[in-house]
């Protein structure tokens, strides 16, 4: 359990105390994997099953290593080696795993509430590794926790999110996760990519990158789809580029000193980040992928460490 | 035990430890790893101590056990992990591991069984303000403050002042059931 | 059983003739006797004391998804009739949205002959705008005139081509048939599945813009303009379509439209509440609260015409699945009357109003008979329980469809007899099934 929580579904729903806890966790964590032996045997015997319907080799493979480092068995099931695409339905693919008594199910999908309806109709766990444009929960733990440990905390900072924030679930995730934690957060894109109400969910709108990163303590790139058929929402990635991607020059003069680099990745080199930013000394990147085994390390750990409370599997199978 | 009673525990604890490593040879080769949380600041007196004692300060670590544990299953939520803080390498080192009170001896398994995780330490020794009985593993202490006997369910505690204890006290308090 | 009914004790409320009181009601022979204050109780008659309920004409559905042919697993005439009278209609327009797609005589003749075997509400059906309802030619008016449609519609779908759209409103007219129009522009709508909105963004869903509604209702407004046909704007949900309505009336074009008791009651932050509940997923779908502020407005001032339930049943199949994939639609013949009383109770519209717009206001949109406590006219009638307090059991729904956002809740108001033709074909309180 994260608080009252049995779920990691989406960071909306966490109060600031239960993000603190895992990322707090996270900083044990992390120091398990600079041992020589990275391994504890705290999930030993329990079961991990990476349900991705949509393909993520990142993703799923942190979470794989998180399981493994804790001594938990890892299974992964992807859609397209599976009967979804013989039309079996999503419940009914979650409840054919659940009878194999896995501890904790990880689900990415790419509909947004995927993982709510799945966790309403099995006993264990789940974790969401990304629904839809709704949140990816894990991946905006690991950028506040990437942010505390450079900023020292997220308490006033102001952190710049760029991109097609529209479709973006870690967007969301992010807003919502840094919010709590005190930050000011600013959404920065072409006005085609940032979605209605995106003010009232608490963020600034703007649609320069310059007055959105100026002054900012960290900026997040997001990835540009190449092409988004049928409602483009850009001309094409090299106006994007000269407009909204962050490159030397514009690092050099508009970012001020000790501002961070974020990008959730995989990385479009030259269009969002152009690559000397993206290996630059501000990219704060190969640490985000590094947290992001710690922090999925701490969120197994809450959800499978320790024993269900009394019935309650019986009680969920009812 | 009071505070005077500790004092002089933790020196003779230190005289022993000082002692049997000049003995073994192993005075240059001595680092020391409180297990948390009781352990820690009893691992830092000692190590005061025994840096007069062998004429320099041997490094110190803490441990936290609770990924170690044996009774997860029996728990309900996780138990709270706090930090593990081990700098100097354990491979070839004479460890010595300090908790406050020894009782079932779990404690000290998931101790060992997380340190040979770090290295292959030379040898380890247990140092323990407080021995109450109580084994339920094959565990001993090899330098040991005193020992106590209370009645089963009945809870020992080392309070000091580093804790925010108004004086150093072990303090046997009634049972609060299993 | 008698054909004379006494009605007796009841609060009768009909619009059309401006009754607002306790009154008794004699039906004789399938059609309305006596509407009096005092009136001598005739022998051979059935007593049915009506005290503490309302009498009304009974209640006039403009839109119905029935299913059959094609999907009775969802819906059949027998039972989506059953869940009409439940409910308190006595009379169902059926779309033609089924299996084949009804733009002939033979799939209207086996809709009506299957309402007949059923024996319950009256059906009307509706027929499509354009064959198969695939939006490239006219389906054949005449015929389906003859056959029985009442109306046309291609609902489910808009008729993305303006100029299909104006052949469409100059056909119709040789035939006195209006055009029910299911106005949303699909580029517009793209993969939308909820309204636009912040409450969307929270969830992570794709909008569907308010504008898209308006942009097509402003369209066809221009082309009735044009062809001087007949117009009727189905589930008109949108501030800006309501303006668009609104000047039209003013203007003197012929247009009327229609309102669901969803998209009086609910917004898109009860989707947001819900938990991606599909029970709230609909077209058009649940809309911001100044939307909802607009379509209220509307009906209480008379700009919405009617309040017609949309009741569109689907299986677990449809439903049970990620918010995406899930079809739209939701049930509410069985809900209209509690939902719109509640309404009624928080000032949103005079209890007159809401009985208006269930009888005679769609009669009169679509030229149908009934809506009205005529002497002379078929006995149609609804006695309703305004205080009778219920919990929604879905399991205990007539209808076979159990998709809606009021499962579990409890609600005020219910229907205690339907009587169809002089006949009580529902009965609360009496077991059947």
């Amino acid at each position: 359990m994260i608080g009252r929580h049995k779920h990691c579904i989406a960071l909306a729903d966490y109060s600031r105390e239960e993000l603190l806890e895992v990322l707090d966790l996270a900083v044990s964590m992390k120091e398990v994997l600079q041992r020589p032996i990275k391994k504890v045997p705290s999930l030993r015997g329990k079961t991990v099953v990476n349900l991705f319907f949509e393909a993520s080799t990142r993703t799923r493979s942190s979470f794989e290593i998180a399981a493994k480092i804790l001594s938990a068995d890892a299974l992964n099931w992807t859609s397209s080696s599976s009967s979804v695409t013989k039309g079996e339905t999503l419940v009914d693919t979650a409840r054919n795993l659940e009878a194999m008594r896995p501890d904790v199910l990880v689900i990415r999908h790419a509909a947004g509430g995927a993982p709510k309806l799945v966790a309403d109709h099995v006993a264990c766990s789940v974790v969401s590794a990304g629904d839809g444009a709704h949140e990816h929960p894990s991946q905006g733990l690991l950028d506040c926790f990437t942010l505390r440990e450079k900023l020292g905390t997220l308490e006033g900072k102001t952190i710049a999110i760029v991109g097609d924030i529209s479709h973006s679930r870690v967007a969301r995730s992010d807003l919502f996760a840094m919010t709590k934690l005190g930050a000011k957060v600013r959404f920065c894109g072409p006005p085609t990519m940032i979605p209605a109400g995106a003010e009232t969910l608490g963020a600034t709108v703007h649609y320069g990158l310059r007055e959105a990163v100026e002054g900012a303590d960290a900026v997040v790139m997001l990835r540009i789809q190449h092409e988004r058929i049928g409602d483009p929402l850009i001309p094409n990635t090299r106006e994007y580029s000269k407009l909204w991607g962050l490159n030397q020059k514009k690092a050099a003069e508009w970012l001020k000193p000790g501002c961070v680099i974020l990008h959730p990745g995989p990385i479009n080199r030259g269009v969002e980040l152009a690559p000397e930013v993206a290996d630059g000394p501000r990219s704060v990147i190969l640490d985000q992928v590094q947290n992001g085994v710690a922090v999925r390390m701490a969120i197994l750990y809450l959800l499978a460490g320790g024993s269900p409370p009394d019935g309650a599997a019986a009680a969920a199978k009812a | 035990m009071n505070a005077q009673d500790i004092r002089a525990a933790v020196r003779r604890l230190a005289r022993d430890v000082a002692e049997r490593a000049k003995a073994a040879g192993a005075g240059r080769d001595l680092a020391i790893v409180g297990i948390r949380r009781g352990g820690v600041f009893l691992a830092q007196r000692l190590r005061a101590e025994l840096a007069r004692e062998l004429g320099a300060e041997p490094p110190l670590g803490t441990m936290d056990i609770a990924l170690y544990r044996d009774d997860v299953d029996q728990k309900g939520a996780a138990p709270v992990v706090g930090p593990t803080d081990i700098r100097f390498p354990v491979q070839g080192k004479t460890i010595l591991l300090v908790d406050d009170v020894l009782y079932t001896g779990r404690t000290v398994r998931a101790a060992l069984d997380e340190l040979v995780d770090f290295g292959r330490p030379r040898r380890v020794w247990l140092a323990v303000l407080v021995d109450r009985g109580g084994r339920e593993l094959p565990i001993a202490a090899d330098f040991s403050g005193g020992r106590i006997e209370v009645k089963e369910g009945e809870d020992v505690q080392v309070r000091l002042v580093e804790g925010g204890a108004a004086e150093d006290a072990v303090v046997v308090k009634p049972g609060r059931g299993t | 059983m008698s054909d004379v009914l006494f009605i007796e004790g009841g609060r009768v409320i009909d619009p059309a003739s401006g009754t607002d009181g306790v009154r008794t009601v004699v039906v004789r022979d399938g059609k309305i006797a006596e509407v009096a204050e005092r009136v001598e109780r005739p022998r051979d008659a059935r007593a049915v004391d009506a005290r503490g309920r309302w009498v009304t004409p009974g209640f006039l559905d403009l839109h119905v998804h029935l299913r059959e042919p094609g999907q009775e697993y969802k819906e059949t005439v027998a039972t989506g009739t059953r869940a009409a009278v439940a409910g308190g209609f006595t009379a169902v327009c059926a779309m033609p949205n089924t299996n084949p797609v009804n733009d002939d005589t033979a799939v209207t003749e086996l809709v009506l002959a299957r309402a007949a075997a059923a024996g319950l509400a009256r059906v009307y059906p509706v027929g499509a705008i354009s064959k198969g309802s695939k939006g490239e030619e006219l389906a054949e008016y005449g015929e389906l005139k003859a056959a029985g449609c009442v109306a046309l519609s291609d609902d489910g779908k808009p008729v993305m081509s303006a100029s299909l759209m104006r052949r469409a409103l100059e056909y119709a007219k040789a035939f006195g048939l209006p055009l029910t129009v299911h106005e949303e522009d699909l580029h517009l709508v793209g993969k939308g599945v909820m309204h636009e909105g912040a409450a969307a963004t929270r969830l992570g869903l794709k909008g569907i813009p308010a504008a898209a509604e308006e942009v097509m209702i402003l369209r066809d407004l221009a082309l009735l303009e044009l062809t001087g046909g007949r117009l009727h704007v189905a589930h008109l949900s949108t501030a800006g379509g309501v303006r668009a309505v609104r000047d039209a009336k003013r203007r003197g074009l012929r247009v009327t439209a229609e309102v669901t008791p969803h998209h009086l009651a609910l917004t898109d932050e009860d989707v947001a509440a819900s938990g991606y509940s599909t029970d709230f997923k609909m077209n058009p779908p649940l809309r911001s609260a100044e939307d909802v502020r607009a379509v209220r407005e509307a009906l209480a001032d008379g700009t919405i015409d009617a309040i017609a339930t949309d009741h569109a049943p689907h299986s677990p199949v449809e439903k049970d699945v990620e918010y995406d994939a899930a079809a739209n639609g939701i049930v509410g013949l069985e809900t209209a009357f509690p939902v719109c009383l509640a309404l009624a109770r928080q000032g949103v519209l005079s209890e007159k109003r809401l009985v208006e717009a269930l009888t005679v206001g769609p009669a009169r949109a679509f030229g149908l008979p009934g809506g009205a406590l005529a002497r002379g006219a078929a006995a149609d009638v609804a006695i309703l329980d305004p205080a009778a307090e219920w919990v929604l059991d879905p399991a205990r729904l007539h209808s076979k469809g159990k998709n809606t956002p009021w499962k579990g809740r409890r609600l005020a108001g219910r229907c205690s007899m339907t009587i169809v033709g002089g006949r009580i074909v529902h009965e609360e309180g009496r077991a059947e099934r």
